[in-house]
């Protein structure tokens, strides 16, 4: 259907106000917002989040910024939480215990640490049973609320406060884990990665893909941290640009299985871009340490190559 | 009309459910209480409640969604034991913060390690002072009664906190007893339909649940719950006359078995009370005035009546089926010295803790307390008030 996103991001009241206290040029806020305006303005919603930055900084008593009902039990178990919210709709719905010409939707958020970590066992659990609702992950790649320690989805040489670029070890070891292609081992109906870029036109279109199509849902949403990643707040859009026309984080969705690449950079910028206005890497543009830009630059482009044969697959 | 039937306790525990018919129910299989989902599932599936069965991946999961359920607007359920209570012990928590009136079905199991799946208290004790309101049971009766009345106490709007129910792990939940069942239609009547005033799924009124709680509120927020627990004492009584007055059974905080004129007395919670009473009979027969008051509300702990009902005793043992592992006393003896101290009572008393593990303690172990009562009563000496009943010693 045709639609006009200004006019929507003009006009749809904003379930997400004004008020909160993350910080200036994290990326959450907008992502939130704008996941939101997907909400069809009739519909109820309930939203659950895990422990983080974006509960503790938009939900603090006797506060909060979320115009719809929402829930926090603790750090590992939103997806659980929220589960329990669907089941209760679904029981009360069939026993005539709620109004029949309402409807409400479930929207979970929980950043990596709460999603790909300790959360996992929770967010899988929840998927596999197959309630109704969208788990959003904010992916920052790394603990920020607790002060920066690294996560699974922490980039290799990446220096965090526990991952700390050393004399010896030069950030963080290991590569992050694909928790996308993980949730896809879950066959669900929706999946996607998307980032606030290009206006926020993939966000806005997955986000309504996720809510209103039937079953769990998942986005995996690229979110970057001034503190952590050490970047000037108002170069916020620009690090979303750069993480996108690299290839780092790509823009894609899968349907039933099926994949499909939403944006293909006309020209795919040399991650060096992405890294460099970063202060998290800046140890790797050392002298001497020009490996680890050629390793980075390798994971991407084997990732890259990854995602088109996947997608030529679901073609063929 | 009652029915009679012959159940096990965790039959027990399912049928009071079923009868509830709970909106939710969120639970995972453990021993011994994983019969009560697998009996609870085939209600669901045979249509027999209106119940959304959540089979989730574990008990961390499975007290989450009840908190979600219960916040949404639902009456939410579940039942666990030992680890499984310890794995959502983060949840049990939150669940009481958040006065939800969730209630569990607790059978009661060592908690690990090393691992061993038979009956003490270990795994309610580790929850004590979460917030709960905790009852006891002595048998599949009782288990039953306490599930029937639970929703009663723990929705009252002066009270508003979860409820667990305990027994004893394969001594009662997995034992064969008679028992009087109640008409499903009658159970409806007395539980009634759950109306609470602020819910998640109210799209009148949309609601926050589970701020982040700065030093300005969280212990006016924690004092609250505090009240709601003093406040569930009278909710419970008061559920327990109209329970009387329905059924004829009656309970109250705790039950007294010739108590009135005993001189020594054992204090203790679930089955063991059974075993107490029989062996009261039989010292009775001998001339010893032996009693015993049976906790069913240990928390809150009614601490004034409990001290009243012991004040005549010459000397008193209270049984453990937790080791506290403190160097001192078990936490029911620390309750119960504290409540005498407290209300200037002060007779002999000693603790025992016992049947850790599922240890069997027989009629023999309890007589042989109360001999242990009765040289006290007479000394008025006592050498070491922590003690073992049960523990197998190396022989010298």
């Amino acid at each position: 259907m045709p639609y006009n996103l200004k006019e929507i991001v003009a006009k749809k009241p904003s379930r997400f106000t004004e008020g909160h206290r993350m910080c200036a040029g994290c990326g959450a806020p907008p992502v939130a917002r704008m996941i939101l305006r997907a909400l069809k303005e009739e519909d109820h919603a309930v939203i659950a989040g895990a422990t983080g930055c974006m509960e503790v900084s938009t939900f603090i008593y006797p506060y909060t910024s979320w115009t719809d009902s929402f829930i926090h039990t603790a750090f590992e178990c939103a997806a659980a939480t929220l589960s329990g919210v669907e089941s209760a709709y679904v029981s009360m719905k069939k026993q005539g215990k709620l109004p029949n010409d309402k409807h409400t939707k479930f929207i979970a958020f929980g950043g990596d640490g709460g999603t790909y970590d300790i959360g996992l066992q929770s967010l899988s659990g929840a998927m596999e049973r197959g309630h109704d609702l969208t788990y959003v992950c904010y992916d920052n790649g790394a603990y920020m609320n607790t002060g920066i320690q690294r996560s699974s989805a922490t980039p290799k040489f990446a220096d965090t406060t526990t991952s700390p670029a050393g004399k010896v070890i030069p950030g963080k070891a290991q590569v992050r884990k694909d928790l996308t292609k993980v949730m896809n081992g879950h066959h669900l109906p929706y999946i996607a990665q998307t980032a606030a870029y290009m206006n926020f036109k993939d966000l806005y279109e997955k986000a309504e893909k996720a809510i209103y199509t039937e079953g769990p849902t998942f986005l995996n949403v690229f979110s970057p941290c001034p503190r952590g990643w050490g970047y000037p707040t108002d170069e916020l859009m620009t690090i979303n640009k750069l993480a996108v026309e690299t290839c780092y984080w790509p823009l894609y969705e899968i349907v039933d299985g099926v994949y499909h690449i939403t944006y293909k950079p006309a020209k795919k910028l040399p991650v060096e871009e992405f890294l460099k206005p970063q202060k998290r890497f800046k140890h790797m543009f050392l002298p001497g340490n020009e490996w680890m830009i050629e390793e980075f630059q390798r994971i991407v482009d084997m990732r890259w190559q990854e995602l088109l044969d996947l997608e030529k697959m679901g073609q063929e | 009309m009652s029915i009679r039937e012959r159940l096990s306790g965790n039959e027990a525990a399912a049928t009071a459910m079923k009868q509830i018919n709970p909106d939710v129910v969120a639970a995972f299989p453990i021993t011994p209480s994983t019969e009560i989902p697998q009996y609870f599932s085939t209600f669901v599936s045979n249509g027999l409640v209106d119940t959304e069965f959540v089979a989730v991946e574990s008990e961390h999961s499975a007290m989450s969604a009840c908190i979600g359920a219960e916040a949404a607007g639902a009456r939410a359920m579940t039942a666990t034991s030992a680890n499984g209570l310890s794995l959502m012990w983060e949840m049990i928590y939150i669940a009481s913060s958040l006065r939800l009136p969730i209630v569990l079905s607790l059978v009661n199991r060592a908690v690990s390690g090393p691992l061993n799946i038979h009956n003490d208290h270990s795994d309610a004790m580790g929850v004590r002072d979460a917030g709960w309101i905790m009852l006891f049971s002595e048998n599949n009766q009782e288990a039953y009664d306490n599930l029937l009345m639970a929703h009663r106490i723990a929705e009252n709007e002066n009270v508003l906190l979860p409820l667990m129910v305990c027994q004893d792990g394969f001594i009662t939940s997995h034992s064969i007893e008679n028992i009087e069942l109640e008409e499903d239609s009658e159970v409806k009547k007395f539980v009634g339909e759950y109306h609470p005033k602020h819910y998640l799924l109210n799209d009148k009124e949309p609601i926050a649940v589970g701020p982040l709680d700065v030093q300005s509120y969280l212990f006016e927020h924690k004092a609250q719950q505090a009240e709601a627990m003093k406040a569930a004492k009278d909710v419970i009584l008061q559920v327990a006359k109209d329970f009387e007055n329905w059924t004829g059974r009656h309970y109250g905080l705790f039950e007294e078995y010739m108590l009135d004129d005993s001189e020594v007395a054992i204090v203790c919670m679930n089955s063991t009370a059974g075993t107490a009473k029989s062996v009261i009979n039989d010292l009775r027969k001998k001339g010893i005035k032996a009693g015993l008051l049976k906790i069913r509300v240990y928390r809150p702990f009614p601490y004034e009546e409990v001290a009243n009902a012991l004040s005549n005793q010459k000397a008193v043992a209270v049984l453990d089926k937790a080791d506290s592992l403190n160097g001192m006393g078990s936490a029911l003896f620390e309750d119960v010295t504290s409540s005498m101290y407290v209300a200037g009572k002060h007779v002999p008393m000693v603790n025992y803790v016992y049947g850790i593990g599922g240890r069997d303690t027989t009629s023999k172990d309890i007589e042989s307390v109360y001999n242990d009562l009765i040289e006290v009563a007479k000394s008025g000496k006592i050498d070491n008030p922590y003690r073992y009943l049960g523990l197998r010693r190396e022989e010298n």
